[in-house]
């Protein structure tokens, strides 16, 4: 015990009384749930700790039996009382292995790479047995909130849908809207750049534009473009315009006046100064708008499919799963607006990574 | 540089080719029109005045905006449902709820992830997933979701206002917690502070630039959180369901109204938050 800071104290007491409270509740029903009795027994055991120091891999592998014999156990009906004492000295076992695993790499104990990133899987893992286990224990309607078994299940049975609504929605309306949002920013701020005047009535105009709900324009685009995806993308573009605009803007003045001096004693016309220096000096700005807008996007596009669309696409698929109360058709929608959602991010981030290699923050290793 | 003058000449020019693209855009519609009148050689003059004037324009006119909203604000009686001052308060009551649930949040959750290492690294990288989960384009479904439960009303909006705002809090907390220098803290540690001193007298007003700065961030989010999780619910009124209701009617004015009066009120609430950062940063002595 003495390794352990308070907190650690407090959680390993907090899984090895929840594993003895839930042996004794379960005493005569230990034959029906044999996983969760040996995990109850060794989570009880876990307390000799007291006396003998544990390895922290112990108690991942706690976490991990807790949380396979919950799922594995989980009845029809509603769960008895002691699979609760189960879920919070499983979660507390996973969090103490966690803070003990982060303990550990600040230490030098254990390599950054590899054990770094298994932090944030593990929370993400611990909590989608949290919601399978509670879910699916507490007898939650699946209208409210299905467990994530079923909505991978939907995922995987309804592929050729959700295809098509990403089709519709991602590859018709979002990546037209955003490439077209973006570049006429870019080429607005490069226009406006040329007069002071203009760039200081219209910086404040569009900062505060980027801060309005644009995405109430939804319906007018609807009436103007018709219902196909020609006006989502139309609101896209006005989503990802002033973003761009703005950050343009300021980039483009990223450019230090001694470098643009530079420029001039070497007799650079100010398409080669705008192309060799201020461009690429104005990247970092650049690609920071270009990742605000791949999120931003997307959820353009989703909501304006509210406001009318033909009988396709993610935001048209949620609407009526809500109203066909398919909620799990409408989760796995969702699990596909996420991924999407963050893998364009992450191409991005990629290409920043690329073309702004000579930034501090890149060059730091984080992007 | 005196910015009035430029600011003036955007918005005046903005002004010119609003009008001037309404010609156009209601021409058909106004063809038709003075086709049925049997009106012919309309002047052009009386022609742009005609289209600057339909019930049911493609891009009504400022004029006619400024006008409804006028009628729909002042002129009408304030618990009136067709009035937008009425709508407007439901939709400013769920965005201020939903902005002081997503700040306390979002400042808990920077100081939970500052001074635990396990958190830090196993909640920020799902803090910034979580933000590419179109909660918007879900939110009706929670709102119905949380309806089903009996929770009606003020809180789902509120709730859907909070994830959205909670995010740039805590971004800009936890860079602002973590904004002391080495030197400081130093300092601090020769006066022998424990931590609730290192926190209170050093990292919390270090990290107040931080706040405000994500504050006027998180409210304007708040507000299109608002108004977007109204869109479910048509009863319940707000400047969500003014747009929804325009939108199958056909009432352009009505929409541009209200998004006008949303654009306003964003407007209103992030001078607010501007106003209450001069404050706190004249309490603290920085001279603007």
């Amino acid at each position: 015990m003495k390794s352990l800071t308070p907190l650690q104290q407090v959680l390993a007491l907090a899984g090895g009384i929840a594993a003895l409270a839930g042996l004794a509740f379960s005493l005569t029903s230990l034959s029906e749930a044999p996983l969760l009795a040996l995990f109850f027994a060794l989570g009880g055991l876990s307390l000799l700790r007291l006396a003998v120091p544990l390895g922290l891999w112990l108690d991942g592998g706690l976490a991990v039996l807790g949380a396979v014999a919950l799922i594995a156990a989980l009845p029809g009906g509603v769960m008895p009382g002691h699979y609760w004492l189960a879920l919070v000295s499983a979660w507390a076992f996973a969090w103490l292995f966690v803070e003990r695993l982060s303990a550990a790499i600040r230490a030098g104990q254990l390599p950054e790479t590899g054990t770094g990133l298994l932090i944030p899987v593990i929370f993400g893992l611990a909590l989608l047995v949290v919601w399978e286990v509670v879910t699916r224990g507490a007898n939650v309607p699946p209208v409210l909130l299905p467990p994530p078994s079923s909505i991978g299940a939907r995922l995987a049975a309804e592929t050729n849908i959700l295809w098509a609504d990403f089709v519709q929605t991602f590859i018709k309306s979002v990546l037209p809207g955003y490439a077209i949002g973006c570049l006429a920013g870019l080429l607005v701020a490069i226009a406006v750049d040329r007069s002071p005047f203009l760039k200081a009535g219209l910086l404040p105009i569009g900062n505060f534009m980027s801060a309005l709900p644009i995405i109430g324009i939804a319906p007018i685009m609807v009436m103007w473009f018709g219902f196909d995806w020609q006006s989502k993308a139309a609101v896209v573009v006005a989503m990802t315009f002033f973003p761009m605009l703005v950050n343009s803007v300021a980039g483009l003045n990223a450019a230090s006046s001694m470098e643009r001096d530079l420029m001039e004693t070497y007799a650079a016309s100010y398409w080669q100064t705008l192309m060799k220096l201020r461009l690429p000096a104005a990247g970092p700005f650049i690609f920071n708008a270009l990742k605000i807008n791949s999120t931003l996007a997307l959820i353009g596009a989703i909501v304006a499919e509210f406001f009318g669309t033909p009988v396709v696409g993610m935001g048209f698929r949620i609407s009526t799963g809500v109203g066909r109360l398919a909620i799990d058709l409408v989760w796995a929608e969702i699990a596909v607006a996420a991924v999407a959602g963050s893998a364009f991010y992450g191409v991005i981030a990629l290409i920043e990574r690329g073309v702004t290699f000579w930034h501090p923050s890149v060059r730091g290793g984080r992007a | 540089m005196n910015r009035t003058l430029p600011i003036l000449t955007i918005l005046i020019a903005i002004l010119v080719i609003w009008y001037a693209a309404a010609i156009p855009m209601n021409a058909p519609w106004q063809n038709i029109l003075n086709g049925r009148a049997g009106l012919e050689n309309v002047p052009f003059t009386e022609f742009a005045a005609q289209t600057w004037a339909q019930d049911k324009p493609v891009l009504p006119a400022p004029h006619q905006v400024a006008s409804e909203i006028w009628n729909a604000t002042i002129a009408l009686d304030i618990t009136s449902r067709r009035s937008l001052a009425y709508h407007g308060w439901i939709t400013l009551s769920a965005t201020l709820l939903g902005f002081g649930f997503g700040t306390a949040l979002g400042v808990v959750l920077a100081v939970a992830i500052i001074h635990n290492d396990a958190s830090d690294r196993s909640l920020m990288p799902w803090i910034i997933a979580s933000q590419t989960i179109p909660i918007l384009a879900v939110a009706p479904m929670v709102v119905v979701g949380l309806g089903a439960v009996g929770l009606t009303g003020l809180v789902p909006k509120a709730l859907i206002s909070m994830y959205l705002s909670f995010f740039p809090v805590v971004v800009g907390m936890v860079k602002g917690l973590r904004s002391p220098e080495a030197i400081q803290l130093d300092l601090m540690r020769t006066y022998d502070a424990n931590g609730w001193q290192l926190f209170w007298k050093l990292r919390w007003p270090a990290a107040m630039p931080f706040l405000f700065a994500s504050m006027k961030v998180g409210i304007a989010i708040s507000l299109i959180g608002a108004v977007v999780a109204e869109l479910s619910n048509a009863s319940g009124g707000g400047l969500g369901v003014r747009l929804l209701t325009g939108s199958y009617n056909g009432q352009t004015i009505q929409i541009w109204a209200a998004l006008f009066l949303a654009a306003g009120l964003a407007a209103v609430l992030v001078a607010i938050v501007g106003g209450a950062e001069r404050w706190a940063n004249g309490r603290m002595g920085v001279r603007a």
